[in-house]
């Protein structure tokens, strides 16, 4: 049990630093009903420049340039999906693929970075909390802000105009090809804030542990995805604040149970492995149930019909 | 208040497949006309609404609604003056969405950022309450569980939420049973009249497309064959306008449905 809690906390901070990730898929994949394959890129973008902004002395500077970062990303993926003519699976694709180039070149040629001396939000928090009974939980302090400051964020952007847009598009296009929403702009806003927040998890990321290198956000599009469906399978039906919580709740239950798999010996590489089976079987398993109806009914009648015969 | 010159458009020009839907139609539309149009499969009743919403830009010809030339409008500019109805009820709204929110969706009013005020909401409300349907107190239900009635009239008061100049129906109720039909036009008839909204309707259904409105058009292959209003409309059975049609297009009306919906 002495071990249990550093474990629990541990995959609080990492479950809810990657949670702002999954919010950003909430946003994009859940309410816009687009596949935003840049996710891993961006992720990693939002990790690179907030390093190095962090390390000319400026972490909360960092934070914003890398958000900043992540929008503009967010941006080329949605003008190349909306007026470029790219399907847009290919237009993450691409972009994802460019974002490695660009990432190696903000981290001045190289693939990895050290923030071990370097002053970070984290850092400013222990040094905030020293003395208070929540010294040790000086990670898990700012993660939990800046979940709470995207869920305010997306409870009320949701509910305005602009957010009834964004979810009325990926909710029924044909609806909203009819009607005088302009669905270009929508996706382009819906892309870029999405792609804020995966550079803001990012970024906090890297400040976390200290360092960056050029594999930090790799699969990160499935381990959201997979937090994304746990959280869904909860609180899907629910308002949109509370399925917010609830994809937190998921991205918490993921790192959870990988913590513990870690815990009895499975290897760290399996990560990545154990996320896309979780993406799986949450895609086609409401699929396959679905399915099932009909090859119970296909087998009765079989049987049925040698009786007949 | 819309004036339609002579517009043509021909799908898949210059293959085996080519489809001339338009052949030189022109049509002028007064401010406050309801208008109702019959055709068969084919005349090219969707396809003359498909072109003054803007779905494709006609090949030739003009359309001016309201004295602004909107041939090469795009369609989601037009959807701020034109709205439309289709048959199929769950085209027009957001099934994962609630009725509030669709309502406040096609209400539209307030910047990009403002949310749905409460006097907003009174609104929606007692609109709701007038299509008497229960709905006014579902508002947080997702569209989703309506009835394709309650969608389709839902999805009417979204497009009459801001009247629009012009209405377009495309056979909005032949999808719903007959009861919830004659509850979905009479609706219709109110709101359009309330509003003073200028209204095209296809109907498939003889006797609605007499009974409504002031003005009855029939199309065959592309243009308009016959053209009814006033007094002369308000002496015409449907009965007439079956032998209209013999008279005008050469061959009988080659949908049953026609026939049959004579209720």
């Amino acid at each position: 049990m002495s071990d249990f809690l550093p474990l629990l906390q541990t995959a609080l901070e990492l479950g809810l630093i990657s949670s702002l990730t999954v919010l950003a898929l909430f946003l994009s994949y859940s309410m816009l009903n687009v596949c935003d394959l840049s996710t891993d890129g961006c992720f990693t973008l939002g990790a690179t420049v907030g390093a190095v902004v962090a390390l000319t002395g400026h972490p909360f500077l960092a934070i914003f340039a890398a958000m900043a970062a992540g929008m503009l990303s967010g941006l080329v993926t949605a003008f190349l999906q909306t007026k470029m003519g790219v399907d847009s699976l290919l237009a993450g694709i691409v972009v994802n693929t460019a974002l490695y180039s660009v990432n190696i070149a903000v981290m001045g040629n190289s693939s990895l970075l050290n923030l071990n001396k370097t002053e970070t939000v984290f850092t400013k928090m222990h040094s905030l909390l020293e003395g208070s009974p929540l010294e040790g939980q000086y990670k898990l302090v700012v993660a939990i802000i800046a979940v709470i400051l995207v869920i305010l964020f997306l409870s009320f952007f949701l509910d305005t105009k602009l957010g009834l847009a964004i979810r009325a598009t990926g909710n029924n296009p044909a609806m909203v090809k009819s009607s005088s929403i302009n669905t270009t702009f929508v996706t382009i806003i819906g892309l870029v804030i999405a792609n804020a927040f995966t550079g803001l998890s990012g970024c906090l990321l890297s400040q976390s542990q200290k360092s960056v290198n050029i594999d930090i956000g790799t699969g990160m599009v499935t381990i959201a995805l997979a937090s994304l469906l746990i959280g869904n399978t909860f609180f899907g039906k629910k308002s949109i604040p509370v399925r917010a919580i609830g994809v937190v709740i998921g991205a918490f239950l993921f790192r959870l149970v990988y913590t513990i798999a870690l815990r009895f010996h499975m290897p760290a590489y399996m990560l990545k492995l154990v996320s896309s089976v979780i993406v799986i079987i949450s895609i086609s398993g409401p699929y396959l149930k679905s399915k099932m109806g009909l090859v119970k009914r296909n087998l009765e009648l079989k049987k049925s019909g040698k009786e007949v015969a | 208040m819309l004036k339609i010159d002579n517009i043509s458009k021909t799908f898949n020009p210059g293959t085996i497949n080519a489809k001339t839907a338009l052949k030189g139609l022109s049509l002028n539309v007064e401010d406050g006309d309801f208008i109702t149009i019959i055709g068969s499969n084919g005349a090219g009743k969707s396809t003359l609404f498909n072109a003054i919403s803007g779905v494709f830009f006609t090949d030739e010809g003009r359309i001016i609604l309201d004295g602004q030339d909107i041939t090469m409008m795009p369609e989601h500019k037009r959807s701020r003056t034109i709205g439309r109805l289709f048959q199929d009820p769950m085209l027009g709204s957001a099934p994962g969405m609630t009725v509030e929110e669709n309502l406040a969706l096609a209400a539209g009013s307030g910047s990009w950022l403002s949310r749905t005020s409460r006097k907003e909401k009174q609104m929606f409300r007692e609109k709701l309450s007038l299509l008497d349907m229960g709905l006014e107190d579902r508002m947080k239900q997702p569209v989703g569980l309506l009835s394709g009635g309650q969608r389709q009239a839902l999805t009417l008061m979204m497009a009459t939420i801001n009247p629009p100049r012009l209405l377009l129906l495309d056979e909005h109720t032949a999808a719903l049973d007959p009861a919830t039909a004659v509850k979905v036009l009479k609706i219709t008839k109110e709101v359009v009249a309330d509003e003073h909204i200028t209204c095209m309707m296809i109907t498939h259904n003889l006797e609605s497309a007499l009974e409504y409105g002031n003005r009855t058009l029939m199309m065959d292959s592309g243009n308009i064959v016959f053209d009814v209003a006033g007094e002369e409309r308000s002496k015409l059975t449907s009965e007439d306008l079956l032998n209209a049609f013999k008279k005008n297009v050469g061959h009988m009306l080659d949908n049953d449905r026609i026939l049959l919906e004579k209720n």
